[in-house]
């Protein structure tokens, strides 16, 4: 809210050089891990066209597999809640968090909690939430907003991270920006936060229907920390993210490492079903959420954005993320699966209106989507939905109308001759010859077409 | 062989040499080429940009002004996308969509020609525009063509995959994310030092091309079938 459109908000980002240089060594690198995993699998075509078939089989049936995981996950000791929106899934887990009497909760690393701010509706609650991932731990600490889906810091460099948490974390002005030395400044500061907690909050990669296992994938071993060791597990789950059976994990498991993280296989897979006494948290709930969902859902086009299993392989092979980087999106999904996914989960604004235009339609997201989402196609039926400026709709007319006749285009040609001819374009047409040149043109095509038959 | 060409409004509006380059190259290989006078404009732009009820009618033109020739060919990777992936859409149900080719395709596969007697003794570098890499999958038939011509020296473009930043109208709604998009591949093809640079789509020589003239850069662009039709 408050935020600028895509136009906007990418101008000053590219007006940062840090930024750009941060964005571009990131990206990089990351595309460069991921290109070599995914060449070494022969099938990796088969593997991408499995893990759409799974998605697709889910949400063509999907009232059928929550009911399942429902009555899966309760007979295995766990609480299911349902939440319409954000309000309702933040008031749920509020409630939750105050029954356990507890005033402070640990997280696990969650697109699904940033999407309603958990973080934010906790704090208003009196509860502080500690995020235990590195990355949105520097986040958190910097009062900043994560900038990537999966490496949510990437706009931060070491120095960076280095100062940040020299002001943040108590000892550490001896710091130097060694990523071991800042990794165990984060270990020593987040480890009293694991002993202490009594409530955890997660949100979850998959939920399988047939047994109401839950499945979270991580990198650094503090998702396990904060899924084992406290007394109550609370669980912040997009309705999207079920899947039908444990044998779809094969799949899922093999796609999302190497699209994302560009490993093989990812450190930590941590799955548990329900509550187990005696064995882990004694107390777990599930929140089941839509927020927007089922209205993306109902989109023939649209609703391929659901297919999405959160990788970012999308947002690291994007030029224009790679340029812009993921504030500028306005929104917790940045990058080309953000711009087909935020208008639809959260309706019309000005925000969300510019978002599907923030791509120039370059292919790039679609052909490494482990899922196949044709975001490009997604990104022009979007166009077509979102609000028109008035002008714009009148040009397009115009343009279109000028189009449909020879006559008219042959005017139309005259025009756009003599027009080369000035320094400057007038109206919107400024925006291209501020900075670049126009052709200079010389004898027609069609006058050299006329003259030589 | 009686070929079509659909020339494209843009190139029709600003780009001459290449409608000659094209038409040259085809007589040179013995093919006659019709030029159906009433084109207009595929619709791309609108379509892309969102205005799909306003596009229908030009695609609807489009299958009426080539109707009845076998092979259309055009010098445009992105608006052959366009007619082969979205007129069939578009159309009247019934109507066919004409066959069309890009032309680097159309040498290849059709007329299964690489050497097309050209004469081009210059350093040039290639650009892969992202319709033609990823939507028409045109592969190495581009390159092998410029291989195949005499004196010209072929180097490679660094990050060549990566778009240029053209995207039709986002050229002008994302003015500044397209600019710092065309620069970064601007620089690129200063570095290769080469004295072309060539791709087998306007729009996007446009974009690299005025940036470069703005600079006062010694490299030109040249869209391929130019490259192609020299040495006659």
């Amino acid at each position: 809210m408050g935020m600028p459109a895509f136009p906007e908000a990418a101008r000053e980002a590219l007006a940062d050089p840090q930024l750009r240089a941060n964005l571009r060594a990131a990206t990089g690198t990351i595309r460069a891990k991921r290109a070599r995993v995914v060449a070494e699998r022969g099938d990796w075509e088969a593997l991408r066209e499995a893990g759409r078939a799974i998605k697709d089989e889910v949400l063509g049936s999907l009232d059928t597999y929550l009911l399942q995981l429902e009555e899966q996950v309760t007979a295995a000791g766990g609480v299911v809640h349902w939440a319409r929106d954000a309000a309702e899934a933040n008031r749920i887990v509020v409630e939750l968090v105050r029954a356990a009497g507890a005033d402070e909760v640990v997280k696990v690393k969650s697109m699904a909690t940033q999407e309603i701010e958990l973080n934010e509706a906790l704090a208003d609650a009196g509860i502080a939430a500690v995020e235990t991932d590195l990355a949105e731990l520097i986040v958190q600490l910097g009062h900043d907003r994560p900038s990537h889906i999966l490496v949510p810091a990437i706009h931060r460099n070491r120095a960076q991270i280095r100062e940040l948490f020299r002001r943040e974390m108590a000892g550490t002005d001896d710091l130097t920006d060694d990523p071991v030395a800042l990794a165990a400044a984060a270990r020593a500061h987040l480890r009293r936060k694991f002993l202490s907690a009594r409530v955890a909050v997660s949100g979850a990669n998959f939920a399988v229907a047939e047994n109401g296992a839950l499945v979270v994938v991580e990198s650094e071993g503090n998702g396990r920390m904060c899924l084992t060791l406290p007394e109550v597990l609370i669980s912040v789950v997009g309705i999207e993210k079920v899947v039908p059976t444990s044998r779809d994990l094969e799949v899922m498991l093999q796609l999302l490492p190497r699209s994302s993280t560009g490993e093989r296989m990812n450190p930590y897979t941590s799955i548990w079903r329900g509550a187990t006494p005696g064995d882990g948290p004694g107390e777990f709930h599930l929140v089941l959420l839509d927020n927007g969902r089922t209205r993306a859902l109902a989109d023939d086009i649209g609703r391929d954005a659901l297919r999405c299993i959160r990788c970012s392989a999308c947002l690291n092979v994007c030029p224009v993320y790679e340029r812009t980087g993921g504030h500028a999106y306005g929104s917790v999904y940045p990058g080309p699966i953000g711009a087909i996914l935020t208008p639809q989960l959260r309706g019309p604004d000005p925000v969300a209106d510019s978002l599907p235009y923030a791509s120039s339609l370059c292919g790039a997201c679609y052909e490494v989507c482990p899922v196949k989402i044709d975001i490009p196609r997604a990104l022009v039926h979007l166009r077509a939905e979102v609000h028109h400026r008035p002008a714009e709709r009148l040009a397009m007319r115009a343009a279109a109308w000028i189009f449909t006749s020879p006559r008219r285009f042959a005017l139309a040609r005259r025009l756009t001759r003599l027009g080369t001819r000035l320094a400057g374009l007038p109206g919107p047409w400024r925006r291209w010859t501020t900075t670049r040149d126009l052709p200079q043109p010389h004898e027609s095509f069609r006058d050299w077409w006329e003259r030589r038959n | 062989m009686r070929v079509g060409l659909f020339l494209t409004c843009l190139n029709d509006m600003l780009f001459a040499g290449v409608g000659k380059a094209v038409v040259r190259v085809l007589e040179r290989l013995g093919h006659e080429v019709v030029f159906p006078l009433a084109q207009t404009c595929c619709g791309q732009a609108h379509l892309n940009t969102g205005y799909r009820s306003e596009c229908a009618p030009l695609a609807r033109k489009f299958a009426t002004d080539f109707a009845g020739l076998d092979h259309v060919v055009s010098p445009s990777a992105s608006c052959v996308a366009m007619v082969r992936e979205h007129h069939p859409a578009l159309v009247a149900p019934g109507v066919r969509v004409p066959p069309v080719h890009e032309f680097t395709e159309f040498l290849v596969d059709v007329l299964g020609v690489t050497d097309v007697g050209a004469v081009f003794p210059h350093r040039v570098t290639y650009h892969p525009t992202c319709h033609g890499l990823r939507a028409l999958n045109l592969g190495d038939r581009p390159t092998a063509l410029l291989r195949a011509v005499r004196g010209l020296s072929l180097v490679d473009l660094p990050e060549a995959t990566q778009c240029c930043g053209f995207g039709g109208t986002f050229a002008l709604k994302n003015a500044d994310t397209s600019v710092a998009m065309g620069t970064d591949k601007a620089r690129h093809v200063l570095a290769t030092d080469a004295e072309v640079l060539a791709a087998v789509d306007n729009s996007c020589l446009m974009h690299i091309g005025g940036l470069l003239s703005r600079w006062r850069a010694a490299t030109r662009v040249l869209h391929v079938a130019e490259i192609l039709a020299s040495g006659d």
